[in-house]
């Protein structure tokens, strides 16, 4: 009966769906303020109906009721509860309930937002994100019903994909999916501004904690997907360029795009054509990681799930609102005034540059990661687009970028001074000089490039630190005077100094991969391996089982130099119901360091083979990316999105508020 | 029986992130005595795909066939080959296609260049909207009474 209650409320769901895409519209075009204000009802309802819809399912699984064909696939009564819950969304099905659940919060979130929208925008945003719902809801109730009974019930399921059952992966969909979807909030608003015509410093100001929402959630999705693949693939690689990654990075390095240009439009009131397009672009990036990931097209060969109605159908849905939005900008933009001149070395300028570096760098991702696509279906050839292509390609782009974000984070805006910015960072530029100069001399032999990475992530925390120092020094004396001044600098200037800083972190993280070191042995009881600065020794081999898993499992003692540091486990499991073998590796975390061991195949006489990482640093690539989230979060709290807008609606009494 | 393909298409459809065959990929039995041989042999196979697991290199894949070619790498640098000869080797058996990074041809010449052409087009495109802009911006110096106005400005918001 639940689960019927949970298909019918979806089904409910795309109707009330259909509504909140259409009357809208209809009362916009009739002038009709009762008209148009029925797309914040019908955007909760359906976000409420979807919730009860996603409800169900929850309960199916944690039931374990066998009788839903979805359950049956992906649960098994065995599991703990914590992966019962996560069955949900360890699947197509409910991964796709789980993306309209996001989309339609969005929506409703719009709808309930206090601030005060001028009522045509929201009318248009609340249409525009209903149409996309419409879409998603239709697709998920006709090719992935995730409520298709069983009958007769299976007495047992056949348990979820082992290397699913992991908390890394419990909490990174949803994660994932809040960036991913979040943009398609900026998606409406840049539709509805198309279509009203009209676009402005309230339009920006009222679109941007929607992006940096989305764009924090999506980099603590990224860099959650990224440890996890780190911790449980095996062999401590952090990064693929694996297409499904590339379909994460591209809408994350559009969106981080986005926050800049929105800043240049909200302050000074230009870049519009361009931010319009962007916010287009990102989300239709979302689009097309979600077909790139849904239709296995990219993975062709033996891509057991590529069911072609599934990806037809995701096809259609990218081609509409990616042509269709396209199509209206083509025909509306001209009609946006251009406004806001600039010098081209000023904070605008310097943002510009931004922009077309974090571009340019987007579409090097795309186009690697789609060339070989269009390659095949052109001339029949296939070629293969692999990590080292964009090594060579995306780094190149971006170092240049990151060599001068301290200089544009300290221009003024409308005319800077590109002397007084070089000297303000000449201090962090020397600092970095000699961080790099000392890297270089320790690590003598070693490789060439890597100091230099180090020099460069140094500079961004040092630039970021002496641009925050210099805002909160300059023009006070004394203490207290400078922690007033500190109160009263915006946030959002804290979060891009967070922000920037993150980023250095991440690049010394990444460059000091360029030290960690292997080793391969096998190790019988009492033997060690040593690799880098960490030796282990094994101990004991031993079984182990778990509730629905056999274990192998190799304790060590894990050293630097003389210093014992503590036991350290690694092993090898086997998950009973689909008699599938996962690593779990033995991390040992020494500071910012981390001694990675994994288990290879048993030897023989009881030996067995192990690898050993000594990974330096490794952990700042991603606190440099909690660092960043935390910065947009910051920015996120700032004033000016918590009062109402400035221009355009008339400030308006709290209790004078229409409840729309 | 170990799992080759699955769970990276697993994950792949399903999550959107990395996706790999979960294992230690070389085996103790198959690195050379001659360390710096080794090292080569590791650097060419960080760039051969792995044709079961796709979008892993053959140093990483658990895969027989991986593991098959990473010996033939071995064996082919023991024999005295060049990295060169060994790359065109295992490329005329199995084609462009386990190359990971792709060859520099007529048909990935668009592929190579394009981050550069799109760099190089945005930035002249910005550099002739930056002539054109720079005129305007400098144009009218403030009067002396719009002088006065900004410093009581600044003295105002001095704490």
């Amino acid at each position: 009966m639940i689960v019927e209650i949970g298909h019918f409320a979806l089904a409910l769901a795309l109707g009330v769906a259909v509504v909140q895409a259409l009357v809208p519209l209809w009362g916009v075009a009739r002038h009709d303020r009762a008209l148009a204000g029925v797309g914040s009802a019908a955007a909760v309802t359906c976000f409420l109906l979807v919730a009860l819809s996603f409800g169900a399912l929850v309960a199916s699984y944690a039931r374990s009721d066998f009788s839903v064909e979805n359950v049956v696939a992906n649960s098994h009564s065995t599991q703990p509860l914590i992966y019962k819950f996560t069955s949900v969304w360890g699947n197509h099905e409910g991964s796709m309930l789980l993306w309209v659940l996001i989309l339609t919060l969005f929506g409703a979130l719009v709808a309930m937002s206090r601030r005060s929208l001028p009522v045509r925008l929201r009318a248009g945003t609340l249409a525009a994100q209903g149409m996309v719902t419409v879409a998603f809801l239709a697709f998920t109730l006709l090719t992935s019903n995730p409520f298709r009974r069983m009958l007769p019930a299976p007495p047992e399921g056949q348990d979820l994909n082992p290397i699913l059952q992991d908390l890394g992966l419990a909490i990174h969909p949803p994660l994932l999916y809040v960036g991913y979807v979040g943009f398609s909030i900026t998606y409406a608003f840049a539709v509805a501004a198309l279509i009203d015509g009209r676009i402005d410093a309230v339009w920006a100001r009222a679109v941007r904690p929607w992006t940096l929402l989305a764009w924090v959630f999506l980099t603590l999705g990224i860099a959650m997907g990224s440890y996890w693949a780190y911790y449980e693939l095996g062999w401590g690689g952090w990064w693929f360029w694996d297409p499904v990654e590339n379909a994460s990075l591209m809408p994350w390095l559009a969106g981080t795009a986005l926050i800049h240009s929105t800043v240049v439009m909200e302050k000074r009131d230009s870049l519009k054509v361009w931010t319009i397009l962007l916010a287009i672009l990102t989300f239709s990036l979302s689009l097309l990681g979600t077909f790139i990931v849904r239709s296995g097209v990219l993975t062709s060969v033996h891509s057991f799930a590529s069911d072609p109605s599934r990806g037809l159908f995701i096809l259609g849905i990218l081609i509409f609102f990616v042509g269709g939005s396209l199509a209206l900008f083509a025909w509306r933009a001209p009609l946006l005034r251009q406004g806001g001149l600039f010098a081209p070395v000023s904070r605008e300028g310097a943002l510009v540059v931004n922009n077309v570096f974090i571009a340019t760098a987007c579409a090097t991702v795309f186009i690697g990661t789609l060339y070989p696509l269009v390659l095949e279906m052109v001339t029949g050839d296939k070629i293969s687009v692999g990590p080292p292509f964009f090594n060579a390609t995306f780094i190149p782009v971006l170092v240049p970028l990151l060599l001068v974000l301290p200089l544009g984070q300290s221009l003024a805006w409308k005319r800077g001074d590109l002397l007084g910015a070089a000297q303000r960072n000449a201090m962090a530029f020397g600092i970095a000089i000699v961080v790099a100069l000392a890297a270089i001399a320790l690590t003598r032999g070693g490789p060439v490039l890597a100091p230099l990475g180090i020099g460069l992530g140094v500079f961004l925390v040092a630039g970021a630190a002496f641009d925050l120092g210099e805002r909160i020094v300059a023009r006070a004396s004394g203490w207290p005077a400078m922690l007033s001044r500190a109160k009263g600098l915006p946030r959002s200037t804290w979060g891009a100094a967070f922000a920037h800083a993150g980023v250095g972190l991440s690049v010394i993280g990444i460059a000091a991969a360029a030290w960690s070191t292997e080793a391969i042995g096998v190790l019988k009881p009492g033997e060690r391996l040593t690799s880098g600065r960490y030796t282990i020794v094994l101990e004991s081999i031993l079984p182990r089982s778990g509730p629905n898993f056999r274990a192998e499992v190799a304790r060590f003692q894990i050293f630097s130099g003389n210093r014992e540091l503590g036991p350290l486990e690694a092993g090898k499991r086997v998950y009973t119901a689909r008699a599938m073998p996962t690593t779990e590796a033995g991390i040992h975390t020494d500071g910012l360091s981390q001694a990675y061991v994994a288990l290879g195949e048993p030897q023989g006489d009881g030996a067995i083979a192990v690898r050993l990482y000594d990974k330096p640093l490794i952990l700042l690539i991603w606190i440099g990316a909690i660092v960043m989230a935390f910065g947009g979060a910051l920015s996120l709290t700032d004033r000016r999105f918590r009062l109402a807008a400035p221009r355009r609606a008339a400030p308006q009494p709290v209790a004078a508020q229409p409840a729309e | 029986m170990r799992p080759v393909a699955m769970p990276r298409l697993v994950i792949a459809l399903m999550l959107g992130l990395a996706s790999a065959c979960p294992a230690v990929a070389v085996q103790p039995g198959e690195i050379l005595p001659d360390a710096a041989m080794e090292q080569r042999a590791r650097a060419i196979s960080s760039e051969l795909r792995c044709l079961v697991c796709q979008n892993q290199s053959i140093d990483d894949s658990d895969a027989p066939l991986a593991k098959d070619l990473r010996v033939l790498v071995r064996e082919r640098l023991v024999a005295g080959d060049s990295d060169t000869a060994v790359r065109d080797f295992v490329v005329a058996r199995y084609g462009d296609f386990v190359l990971l990074r792709p060859p520099f041809d007529v048909r990935t010449a668009l592929l190579w260049a394009a981050p550069f052409l799109i760099l190089l087009a945005a930035l002249g495109f910005l550099w002739r909207r930056g002539r054109a802009m720079a005129a305007p911006a400098s144009a009218a110096p403030l009067s002396e009474d719009e002088r006065r106005r900004v410093a009581r400005l600044l003295d105002d918001e001095a704490p």
